[in-house]
């Protein structure tokens, strides 16, 4: 067990280095960063002097080694637009991100399994039908479609005939104020929560039918035990292995930003500050989240093998 | 059913054969083609990704016809309110105006061109690069196979939309742009299938027959391998489709797409996340419709393929 986590670990760390590596190859090697710093009235002198400033006059491995050194020691670079450091920019949107992700997961982990179970319990029934063409719409609707129909039904028609249940914007901070956290997030979490139960109600119907022709559940339905318990206790329990994979590594992508609902709910998360940052042509943001979002699926990728080590004595052993 | 795959003697005539309710030899490809003809859903579904397709290509053609282009201007009072808001369907224009005054019809005429092209280009790249990486990693196994699965592991710890955004952000946005980021996210999926389905046939009798009757590690692939491997390409490929036309919708809304005045399905939905949700509701609901649509026509068709090119998949359709 120690040597297969010492060995995922040392793969993660491997990841990380190469992911490190490309954006510094991006950044530093096949972009100008001076340029982008100096902004669009520059001078040849100015430049000059921005490159000994930041250092990026030496060769490109020194300055790769530096930037390592600064990531080590958790340092992910200033802002080249208003020179706040990348750590407090990321710092300041993890909570609306996390919010949004966790938040929206327990939505569609509460929408997509019931869906799935119900669907695999009675194959080819009418409800698994239904069950199926609701996975493939939500498949195919992309998540800005179904932000904009939220918005435009619910905060928009509502508002206007009166109920302005819903705001359209905006983070509240959840220990500012509870209710308003929740109310600001609905919208949002149901717009992620849609597109993503149609995946899970699949998976969870996939493995549901694979596990419901074992042969452990033929023998407890021998032992006479109730449909109901061979489902939920002896069935279910198995075929939510690869829910649970899934889910770790869903949590993991989201929480380094999920830009388009946070652009489209103006939520002040990662995702938001990337994407500002892409337009300011603010370099060294871009490149921090990047290798923070990168961080969070390596992480989500090995606590879910680990997770899958401690249910399956198989995946241990090999 | 008459569809068991039991040989006809080849002197005896296949149509007199049939006459009697005898059993008629079928070809694999032929049981797909009949699966597919009994299956409403999938034949429409292909039939609307066809219409799709021929607007496309006969764009200016369309768009002559209804008397319209893509990024004109109208100028009049059809175009725009005097308060400069958007108009809705009309006469003039069939399905409104955007926030400049240019026809919704014919923007989402042009838009398919670009959905289609990156849909199928970046497919067809990631079936190249993923075929013949998960060739190579699944045949040679052993050392080859770690690298290359490890390397697909680490393309697949990028985050998408995030080093997509850093991409546009050194690069600039553009076409070629799009399709490349999309391409490096996606061979790795079709990466992995085929490197799954060729370690397990590797080991199979008819690979070892073609290896002691002296055929080469090339030949072996081309000739024995990939033709298997058709079917779950035929289908994945068509379920790949739509998630690429949403990634480019997706760069396009997010401004990292093809850079206007070109029109994509997705710019078109930014400009209507950009406040105009709620005046103008056609802006909306009719680039939205196009977009959803297309997509869910190819899942469709995907599932329906799915169905008929799975041998097993006849069980399922004889219970009905």
């Amino acid at each position: 067990m120690l040597r297969f986590l010492v060995r995922r670990v040392a793969f993660g760390a491997l990841v990380m280095l190469i992911v490190s590596l490309v954006v510094f190859i991006l950044f530093y090697v096949a972009s100008d960063p001076a340029s982008s710093f100096c902004g669009r009235t520059c001078t040849p002198e100015r430049k000059t002097q921005i490159k000994i400033v930041l250092g990026l006059n030496r060769s490109y491995p020194r300055q790769y080694l530096s930037f390592l050194n600064h990531l080590l020691h958790g340092d992910l670079g200033t802002s080249f637009v208003n020179r706040i450091s990348v750590n407090s920019v990321i710092k300041s949107g993890l909570p609306a991100t996390a919010s949004l992700a966790l938040g929206a997961a327990v939505l569609w982990l509460l929408m997509g399994i019931p869906i799935g179970i119900t669907a695999a319990t009675k194959p080819r029934s009418v409800r698994d039908r239904l069950a199926t063409l609701f996975a493939l719409v939500g498949v195919s609707l992309p998540s800005f479609v179904v932000g904009l129909m939220l918005l435009n039904l619910l905060f928009f028609q509502l508002t206007t005939h009166g109920h302005p249940w819903f705001p359209p914007s905006g983070y509240v901070g959840i220990t500012d104020n509870p209710l308003q956290w929740a109310r600001h997030l609905l919208l949002p979490w149901f717009t992620l929560a849609f597109i993503t139960a149609a995946a899970y109600a699949r998976l969870t119907r996939g493995s549901m039918l694979e596990v419901l022709g074992e042969d452990y559940i033929r023998t407890a339905r021998a032992k006479g035990l109730r449909e109901r318990t061979v489902i939920y206790k002896h069935g279910l329990r198995s075929a939510l292995t690869p829910v649970i994979t899934l889910l770790g590594i869903d949590i993991g992508t989201l929480l380094g930003g999920t830009v388009v609902t946070e652009q489209l709910f103006g939520l002040q998360g990662i995702g938001q500050s990337a994407l500002n940052a892409v337009h300011n042509n603010d370099l060294p943001v871009v490149l921090g989240t990047v290798l923070v979002a990168a961080f969070f699926i390596v992480l989500a990728n090995i606590v879910v093998d680990l997770l899958y080590a401690v249910l399956d004595a198989r995946v241990r052993l090999s | 059913m008459s569809e068991t795959l039991v040989p006809a003697q080849p002197d005896t005539p296949v149509t007199a054969a049939a006459k009697e309710g005898a059993v008629v030899a079928r070809t694999p490809t032929q049981l797909a083609w009949r699966r597919i003809k009994r299956d409403k859903v999938s034949l429409a579904a292909a039939v609307f990704i066809l219409f799709v397709i021929l607007v496309a290509i006969f764009a200016p053609v369309v768009c002559h016809i209804i008397g319209q282009s893509p990024t004109s201007q109208d100028r009049g009072d059809h175009g725009l309110t005097l308060d400069g808001v958007p108009v809705g369907p009309s006469r003039y224009h069939w399905l409104g105006t955007d926030e400049v005054g240019r026809d919704v019809l014919a923007r989402l005429i042009y838009g398919s061109r670009i959905s289609l092209i990156v849909g199928v280009l970046a497919t067809a790249f990631e079936l190249v690069i993923g075929i013949v990486v998960g060739l190579l990693a699944g045949y040679y196994s052993g050392k080859t196979d770690t690298l290359l699965s490890r390397f697909m592991d680490v393309v697949l710890s990028f985050p998408f939309i995030l080093t997509a955004l850093s991409i546009v952000a050194v690069t600039g946005p553009s076409l070629w742009v799009s399709i490349v980021v999309i391409t490096f996210f996606g061979w790795s999926n079709i990466g992995r299938i085929v490197r799954g389905q060729v370690l397990s046939m590797r080991e199979r009798e008819f690979v070892e027959a073609a290896r002691s009757l002296g055929a080469g590690d090339l030949r072996i692939m081309r000739k024995d391998l990939l033709p298997n491997l058709v079917g779950p390409l035929i289908v994945y490929s068509t379920l790949l489709i739509p998630v690429n036309i949403v990634s480019e919708a997706t760069l396009s809304f997010l401004g990292l797409g093809v850079v206007p005045p070109t029109a994509t399905w997705g710019n078109m939905l930014a400009g209507s996340a950009d406040g105009l949700y709620r005046v103008a509701w056609w802006y909306l609901t009719f680039p939205a419709m196009a977009l959803v649509l297309t997509t869910l026509a190819f899942n469709l068709l995907g599932d329906g393929l799915r169905d008929a090119l799975d041998p097993r998949a006849d069980r399922v359709l004889a219970t009905k």
